[in-house]
């Protein structure tokens, strides 16, 4: 097998494109509208709407959960088309357990808003910016969910 | 606060964020067992979306703003707010752990309703109470 098979039993094309489509959205809102394309705020945002706590009446917050809320139903909606043509209707239901995703949410969403950005933030926005504390979250974040996933599974997760 | 709420900044974002979660699609990242297969180091795929996106948005950061002097629906273009080193690592070992836990990060969580995933309502239930408690943490400080 050769090395690049090893590194891609399912090929490069799917990830390559893939990519490409995720980059042409961030990269869309921002010529469109200035936005930075991150994920994770939206989930701050969105208790800008039901809490009355300072945390989350700042401004930043507040000026952007708008467009936050039609991105996030956006992602929904293309989503729906993938499944839709590509996928010919086929859903997708994961088989990995409730609690798993239940406490990785919980951890991964504090993380996510303590470091101010995700895969999505830090991983393409930060990195697209050449930000260096960005590529010291994506090389940090990946490496411990690399030896977490492992500690996992050797815990009879999945 | 009016231009943000704009008609066609709105409405902006929601073919942005469907480019995103068609993407997202595409690549299988909506999926936990693709994003486990390479946090167990048996498929890498997920480096190269990453890779592919975020030089898709570097040459559209680079390049853009020297074209134009303002977004086509905007006032000024942004710049992803820069936190303090130690608190964007500190807060990335934390969302590390979560991630492999769960195999599921932001985007795909909110794209997987798209797919018809509807277990990550765990995880964005997981995610709300994260950034709540994430919220309160941070001001208790």
């Amino acid at each position: 097998m050769s090395a690049l098979a090893h590194l891609f039993p399912s090929g490069v094309a799917s990830y390559l494109a893939g990519g490409l489509f995720i980059g042409a959205g961030v990269a869309l809102l921002f010529v469109l509208t200035g936005y930075i394309g991150g994920v994770s705020t939206f989930f701050s945002a969105v208790w800008s709407f039901f809490s009355r706590w300072h945390h989350f009446q700042q401004r930043g917050l507040l000026t952007s959960r708008n467009w936050r809320v039609m991105y996030a139903l956006g992602m929904v909606l293309g989503a729906g088309v993938f499944t839709l043509t590509i996928n010919h209707g086929h859903a997708f239901v994961t088989k990995v357990p409730p609690w798993q995703l239940l406490v990785g949410g919980l951890i991964g969403g504090f993380g996510a808003r303590y470091s101010g950005g995700c895969t999505s933030g830090h991983g393409i926005c930060g990195l697209g910016s050449l930000q260096k504390p960005s590529l010291a979250a994506v090389i940090t974040f990946v490496v411990a969910a690399i030896i977490t996933a492992h500690i996992v599974r050797a815990l009879g997760g999945v | 606060m009016k231009e943000h709420d704009a008609t066609s900044s709105l409405l902006s974002a929601l073919l942005a964020g469907a480019l995103f979660g068609f993407g997202l699609s595409l690549s299988g990242m909506v999926k936990p067992e693709v994003i486990f297969q390479f946090l167990l180091l048996r498929d890498f795929g997920l480096m190269l979306v990453m890779l592919s996106a975020a030089t898709t948005v570097m040459i559209a950061y680079k390049i853009v703003p020297r074209l134009m002097s303002k977004p086509v629906f905007g006032t000024s273009f942004g710049v992803h707010p820069l936190q303090p080193t130690r608190r964007v690592v500190l807060g990335a070992v934390v969302f590390g752990i979560g991630w492999g836990i769960s195999g599921v990060c932001p985007g795909p969580a909110i794209a997987g309703l798209g797919v018809g995933n509807w277990p990550v309502v765990y995880v964005i239930v997981g995610l709300m109470v994260g950034a709540w408690l994430e919220g309160r943490f941070t001001h208790r400080e």
